[in-house]
């Protein structure tokens, strides 16, 4: 799929510039956004290291094991082919908690840990597993509850009521965060997506 | 207290309750804290490093569909009829910058909110939609690359997938609260 979307943009935005004229913008774009890309890899370093810091102390303290067991049920149900004393249980439980509440900066590295967790079940290597599949449905379905982003923009741009908007996102990113669920439980179940 | 910020206050306790809480629970079992912690953070850097290429590539590309105004053209070819619903040409261009770009969609509803103003429909399901959706390019390159992976199987997929539904829950939900 990756490679479809990648050719896709690719070649259409060429195809948009030299009709539109935009070529000259384009070519300007490739540069700065390679750069953009190389400083946000590496402006990851930071949180990245505090997150697999806190995390080693949840590990080797036992916490990691007792959140597992506690979320275990549920979990085991939403990725059957991860153990349920398996660190990724827990990894995958603390990203999606700081995603709910909008804590980017914790989410992002946690969310790494769990797929470094759920790599080490991965007997194909470079081919992604039907857990990692489902937790990046989840997390790419939205799980942030409260949009602080766009309630900042509306009291900003002097809004008499911006915390309007909560509950009809709440309403809304359930029903997107069902169906990736469901979507990814459907496909990890077709005979060609089974190794 | 308002709504905004009691919810960003528990946001906030969240996070330290992570941060301070998993050491002092770490100490009280005996975990030598501090060289556990530094133990673990070493992987930081290496980790960020394996990235780049992934990120590069994605950003790239979505960076050129941005510079080339094919997203104006897409918009332009939409059905009218979904100005009967309240979806203007902006909120169309913001929904489909979404996957690809965050800071970008977000720009566009900061447009919206000048435009129509802070409180018209077009703001709030904008702001909706933002809520309800992902930069999922950018969340697919991130996970996969620290990992190493380039068969995503059917990932994005239902990432993108997730986004539409999104979209649409977003309009059919403001209509009802808001139309």
């Amino acid at each position: 799929m990756l490679n479809i979307i990648w050719l896709f943009l690719l070649v259409a935005s060429t195809v948009t510039a030299l009709m539109t004229g935009n070529l000259k913008n384009l070519v300007n774009s490739v540069p700065e956004a390679a750069m953009n890309a190389f400083k946000l890899s590496i402006g990851l370093t930071g949180i990245m290291a505090l997150w697999l810091g806190i995390m080693k102390i949840a590990e080797v303290s036992g916490l990691t094991n007792k959140l597992s067991s506690l979320i275990a049920p549920i979990m085991v149900r939403l990725f059957p082919g991860v153990p349920r004393d398996h660190p990724a249980i827990a990894a995958m439980a603390a990203n999606m908690i700081a995603n709910m509440f909008g804590l980017n900066n914790a989410a992002t590295p946690l969310g790494i840990k769990a797929m470094k967790d759920l790599d080490s079940l991965n007997t194909t290597k470079g081919t992604a597993t039907h857990a990692m599949c489902m937790f990046l449905a989840i997390n790419t379905s939205s799980l942030q509850l409260v949009p602080f982003g766009a309630i900042a923009l509306l009291a900003a741009g002097g809004s008499s009521d911006p915390t309007i908007i909560i509950f009809p996102a709440i309403v809304a990113t359930s029903f997107s965060t069902v169906s990736a669920v469901c979507f990814a439980r459907f496909m990890s179940k077709l005979k060609r997506f089974q190794d | 207290m308002p709504i905004n910020e009691l919810v960003s206050t528990i946001s906030n306790l969240i996070l330290i309750l992570f941060l301070v809480g998993i050491p002092v629970y770490g100490a009280l079992k005996g975990v030598r804290v501090y060289e556990t912690f530094v133990d673990g953070a070493k992987q930081g850097f290496e980790i960020a490093v394996d990235i780049i290429p992934y990120l590069v590539a994605i950003l790239v590309a979505v960076g050129m569909f941005r510079a080339s105004g094919a997203v104006d053209i897409i918009t332009g070819m939409l059905p009218s009829v979904l100005l009967d619903f309240g979806v203007t040409s902006e909120i169309i261009a913001m929904a489909l910058t979404r996957p690809l770009s965050g800071s970008a969609s977000l720009g566009i509803l900061g447009e919206i909110v000048t435009s129509q103003g802070p409180d018209s429909f077009q703001a709030r399901l904008g702001s909706v939609i933002l809520g309800s959706t992902e930069t999922t390019l950018y969340v697919v390159a991130v996970y996969f690359g620290a990992v190493s992976i380039t068969k995503t199987k059917y990932a994005v997929h239902a990432g993108l997938l997730a986004d539409l539904v999104g979209v649409i829950a977003s309009i059919v939900v403001c209509r009802l609260f808001f139309g």
